[in-house]
């Protein structure tokens, strides 16, 4: 079955590709025609999206060493000396540095939340057989598809219920809440295919049901914990529609997304697009680092949440 | 092991399960009760009003029934061309490569271009957002394709792509594309990865060329990605917004030729004070959310081939 990759698995299946190519040529037999006019071809139409990717990403960056009038008159041509003033006026005047340290106030405790819960629930779903188990399991995964939408304004008044509107409280748990369907879904399927001698072994030794997960489960699922966690991390750094509602009324509160779209709206006013394009160059940062860094697992955890 | 089970049991549960049933379920079983309201969201008082809401919806031609055109449109549109690019770009990595001494082979450069296409997919909706407003805008806000049409002497809409009522839509779909093509690529790849080699190597002896390895082999076997993508995709089709709000005139413009389910919702909700009538949408969004997933599953399954 090709969709019962386990997410380990993924990671390395995903590159058996590239490592396919020996790099020996064999000059007696020369390749195919057929196989050299198709090279050219995928190759053009790969380059060409490669490229749709790469060309507009790098002219934003070109963009924000520019001043203003630059950008309006001379659209594609380079900076003629860069213009670092737009980066200080994004960090300044534009708070992007504050919106930075506001979002990652909110998910140092969100995403350890997210983690923590959600392997609980998971846990006890994948190994413990209980009346209703089923039920809390298809809750959950019933959560992934509903439009979030629907909930926005029921969970702003909620919220509003018990004083936990526009604070970073009520953000966090909001968050958690939120990402536990995907978190718990996922987690499940993990832990099931943990192998259950160990487990076993750990119970002839006398461990209690908790020393069994803290010391023997816990670290045993690793692999997709870790997934999992780059998966929240990507996910609520760019959440925008619930900061949006639940966190609108101090915008220098914001977190990071909607600081974006508060300096995309006031550049409207203004007309510093130079200092706006250099805030989304300082958001994007971090997330580009992050992505070359941990790329294969990235790219393995995302995917392997749609693999089920 | 037997004793303590239940409390064990239950003391794992409980905070998990309590948040969600608090913070998910309730507010989503109350929003059904709100769209049998005539509630404004603001007052305490309402009265129960039936399905007069649902029949409403229908009626309104300003907003709804262009929103629910156009979410309609995505729903066909961003699904088939994200799927149909993704396959096709996955199978020029895997398979587009030379035929050397029978083996056949991927493309160089795979890796490169896998970091490079699922970029887009870790960018925050605002940023894609910012990056493609200006990419699309007028030639004298400095816009890219605008002022490249220019540059090579082609002609260019005057006030940019988005606040052309032709072309907006079509504008907003490349760019839920563009962003979703990666994450797809990398999804098909490796679902593809895992079919043996042996069975394109035999086809290769057997003459066959790429076009009828794709149909006749990589496809069968990817069905259920397929499937898994095509479910997904559509509830993306379904929840877009953000992109709409941070991009075009209006939120939703201009004349309303981008107006989208999710942002109808959000205009009734939070700018008209209509909350009742904003939350039978959002039913109906729901219940479209779930009869396709009910459907696609249904329809969409075929003999599983183990290999």
């Amino acid at each position: 079955m090709a969709t019962d990759t386990a997410p380990g698995s993924t990671a390395e299946g995903a590159s058996g590709a590239d490592e396919a190519a020996p790099p020996a040529r064999n000059p007696q037999r020369a390749p195919r025609p057929e196989g050299n006019v198709l090279n050219v071809f995928s190759q053009g139409f790969l380059w060409l999206w490669a490229l749709m990717v790469i060309i507009p990403v790098v002219w934003i960056v070109m963009s924000s060493f520019k001043t203003t009038r630059e950008i309006a008159s001379d659209p594609l041509g380079p900076p003629e000396a860069p213009h670092w003033a737009n980066y200080v006026n994004a960090w300044t005047n534009g708070n992007i540095g504050g919106y930075f340290l506001n979002t990652l106030q909110v998910m140092v405790f969100s995403v350890a939340g997210t983690m923590l819960l959600g392997a609980m629930a998971a846990y006890v779903l994948a190994r413990y057989e209980f009346p209703g188990n089923r039920v809390i399991y298809f809750g959950f995964a019933a959560g992934m598809m509903f439009p979030v939408f629907l909930a926005l304004f029921p969970l702003f008044k909620t919220l509003q219920n018990v004083s936990l509107l526009n604070t970073y409280t009520g953000l966090v748990i909001v968050y958690i809440a939120y990402s536990l369907p995907f978190t718990v879904f996922f987690l499940t399927a993990f832990f099931r295919t943990l192998p259950t001698g160990v487990a076993e072994a750990a119970v002839v030794d006398g461990a209690g049901h908790y020393r069994l997960f803290f010391q023997v489960m816990l670290p045993m699922a690793k692999p997709g914990l870790i997934a999992i966690t780059i998966f929240n991390i990507i996910g609520q750094w760019n959440q925008f529609l619930l900061p949006l509602v639940l966190l609108g009324r101090n915008p220098d509160d914001a977190m990071i997304s909607q600081g974006l779209a508060n300096l995309a709206l006031r550049q409207g006013y203004e007309g510093d697009s130079g200092a706006l394009f250099a805030g989304t160059v300082l958001a994007m940062i971090p997330i580009f680092i992050a992505y070359i860094l941990f790329q294969r697992q990235i790219q393995a955890g995302l995917t392997a949440g749609a693999i089920k | 092991m037997k004793h303590g089970r239940y409390p064990f049991i239950l003391s794992f549960l409980a905070l998990p399960v309590g948040l969600y049933a608090w913070l998910v379920i309730l507010p989503f079983a109350q929003a059904f009760q709100i769209s049998l309201t005539d509630w404004s969201g603001s007052s305490n008082s309402f009265e129960y009003i039936g399905f007069d809401n649902y029949v409403n919806l229908f009626k309104d031609e300003r907003l709804v029934l262009p929103a629910l055109r156009h979410t309609g449109i995505i729903l066909v549109v961003l699904p088939v061309v994200t799927i149909a690019l993704g396959l096709f770009f996955a199978f020029m990595l895997n398979l587009g490569g030379r035929v050397r001494r029978g083996r056949i082979e991927g493309v160089r450069g795979a890796r490169f271009h896998k970091v490079v296409y699922f970029f887009p997919q870790v960018l925050s909706v605002a940023i894609i957002g910012i990056l493609w407003k200006q990419v699309y805008a007028p030639e004298n806000f400095g816009g890219l394709i605008t002022g490249a049409l220019t540059s090579v002497g082609l002609p260019a809409p005057v006030n940019g792509f988005l606040a052309d009522k032709r072309m907006v839509l079509a504008a907003v779909i490349a760019v839920l594309v563009w962003s979703a093509v990666g994450f797809y690529l990398v999804f098909f790849s490796s679902a593809m990865a895992s079919i043996p080699r042996d069975l394109y190597e035999a086809a290769i002896i057997d003459g066959a060329g790429r076009g009828p390895m794709f149909f006749r082999i990589t496809l069968p076997l990817l069905w259920d990605s397929v499937q898994t993508a095509w479910i997904y995709l559509s509830i993306v089709a379904l929840d877009v917004f953000v992109l709409i709000y941070m991009m075009t005139p209006e939120r939703g413009g201009p004349d309303a030729a981008s107006e989208v389910v999710g942002g109808v919702i959000w205009k009734y909700a939070f700018n008209h004070g209509e909350q009742a009538f904003a939350s039978a949408l959002g039913v109906v969004l729901f219940f479209a959310a779930l009869s396709l997933a009910v459907v696609s599953l249904r329809f969409g399954r075929r003999e599983r081939i183990e290999f």
